[in-house]
């Protein structure tokens, strides 16, 4: 049952597979909202912006992850999260994260410094709600 | 060939030197294949799932993207040529070099002016060398790219693409000169349009045959396409700078065996030479002491 039942979820990086594997919710931030999404749920393509993903795995415990941008596709109960860069809260490094917000803080004339803001933002909120 | 023994064992002492190095840079670049296979593979899943993502996005509606539109009158085209940044890696820069010349032509033909973009420092030599204008060149990773590479690339391609007719820098599209990595022993240069994309190329069909699922767009198809396929570009490109890679490893593998098996080749005909230097030098003194005993002789009979 559990095999058909839950979602079947895949977190991938540009240049890996984050995580991969079943879970009953997922939780992402879309351009429109929070996004949760169950099994069953109507095929969807949906842009992410910079955030946490929330997943919670059928065993052990919730996991979050931090993503730059990139999306959400469900069909089939199978749930496909792509992004440039993710991460789970286990992997940040949040000293980095902070040295980094800050970096991005300061320079407040760079082209960037506003996604790169918004990044160090999610690693670290993504750290915080798994500790 | 009238070198003394000492010369010899010099050459073959340097020889043997040489083999050493060669024959680690074999088997570095042997083991740096598996990696960048490995990352290779590593990266697919994005690839597998932005394609099937795209697809699905230009099946079920007909949106008409600035980045998929066939400009009317091609005029200007540029080309990214995805080179090495070191050598020793036999033919493999020159043989994407020689690819991409005959693209140039190929597209001169067509009456399309070229802008070239250069990854690998192997390239920009040979263009600087030539004294040809470059727009621009990404240099340091050519043996191992990272996703942030790829990303600054396609950037400054789709921008150049978007341009408004009349700037500096705009094109109505984009070529890719890479090799493609087939085996350890064949790669082969290859070129590919990048933009305006051909999105549904039939190659990715969805798995076992089914149909994609009327998915809904959230907040509309335009937005989501809009975000997707600068990614798909970006994809494609860090897809040729990993085939690249590999590429290059296999050729420098392939190279610097060939390198080490000639070493050994030249120490055996040097050692061969230097016996016989040695050889021919004992023969000369027997021959020499023979003489002067013969004289000694001869003297001494003379005295008798």
């Amino acid at each position: 049952m559990a095999d058909t039942d839950q979602l079947q979820v895949e977190l991938v990086a540009a240049d890996r597979t984050v995580w991969s594997g079943q879970a009953t919710i997922v939780v992402a931030k879309t351009v429109d909202g929070d996004l949760g999404i169950l099994r069953n749920h109507a095929p969807v393509l949906s842009l992410l912006t910079d955030g946490v993903v929330e997943i919670s795995p059928v065993d052990g415990e919730r996991m979050f992850a931090a993503v730059d941008g990139g999306f959400l596709s469900v069909a089939n109960n199978r749930v496909s999260i792509l992004s440039q860069f993710a991460a789970l809260s286990h992997e940040i490094n949040v000293e980095e994260a902070r040295a980094e917000l800050e970096a991005a803080q300061s320079d407040a004339d760079g082209d960037d410094a506003d996604e790169r803001v918004k990044r160090a933002e999610a690693r670290i909120r993504a750290a915080e709600k798994a500790s | 060939m009238a070198l003394s023994v000492r010369e010899y064992r010099a050459r073959i002492k340097s020889t043997e030197s040489m083999k050493k190095i060669t024959r680690a840079m074999e088997l570095i670049a042997a083991s740096r294949i598996i990696k960048a296979q490995q990352r290779a593979q590593s990266a697919a899943p994005y690839a597998r799932e932005l394609t099937r993502a795209v697809s699905a996005v230009a099946t079920y509606s007909n949106v008409d993207h600035p980045l998929t539109r066939e400009p009317e009158d091609p005029k200007k085209a540029a080309v990214l040529i995805v080179t090495s940044d070191r050598g020793l890696a036999g033919a493999y820069s020159s043989s994407v070099l020689k690819e991409a010349e005959r693209l140039a032509e190929k597209l001169r033909g067509e009456g399309k002016e070229i802008d070239t973009y250069i990854c690998g420092r192997k390239g920009e030599a040979y263009y600087k060398f030539r004294g040809r204008p470059v727009m621009k060149t990404w240099t340091g990773f050519s043996d191992q790219p990272s996703y942030e590479a790829a990303h600054e690339i396609g950037r400054t391609l789709i921008e150049a693409f978007l341009a408004d007719e009349g700037e500096a820098n705009a094109v109505d599209e984009v070529h890719v000169v890479f090799t493609r990595f087939r085996s350890m022993l064949v790669q082969e240069p290859t070129d590919v349009r990048l933009l305006p994309l051909e999105v549904v190329e039939g190659e990715e069909k969805p798995d076992n045959g089914d149909v994609l699922p009327l998915y809904e767009f959230e907040p509309s198809a335009e937005a989501v396409l809009d975000g997707l396929l600068p990614q798909y570009v970006q994809s494609r490109i860090f897809f040729a700078l990993l085939q690249a890679a590999a590429s290059e490893l296999a050729a420098r593998q392939k190279a610097m065996k060939s390198a080490t098996d000639n070493a050994d080749e030249l120490i055996k005909k040097y050692t061969r030479i230097a016996n016989q230097a040695r050889q021919a030098g004992i023969t000369q003194e027997i021959s020499e002491i023979v003489g002067g005993v013969n004289a000694l002789a001869d003297a001494n009979a003379g005295q008798d």
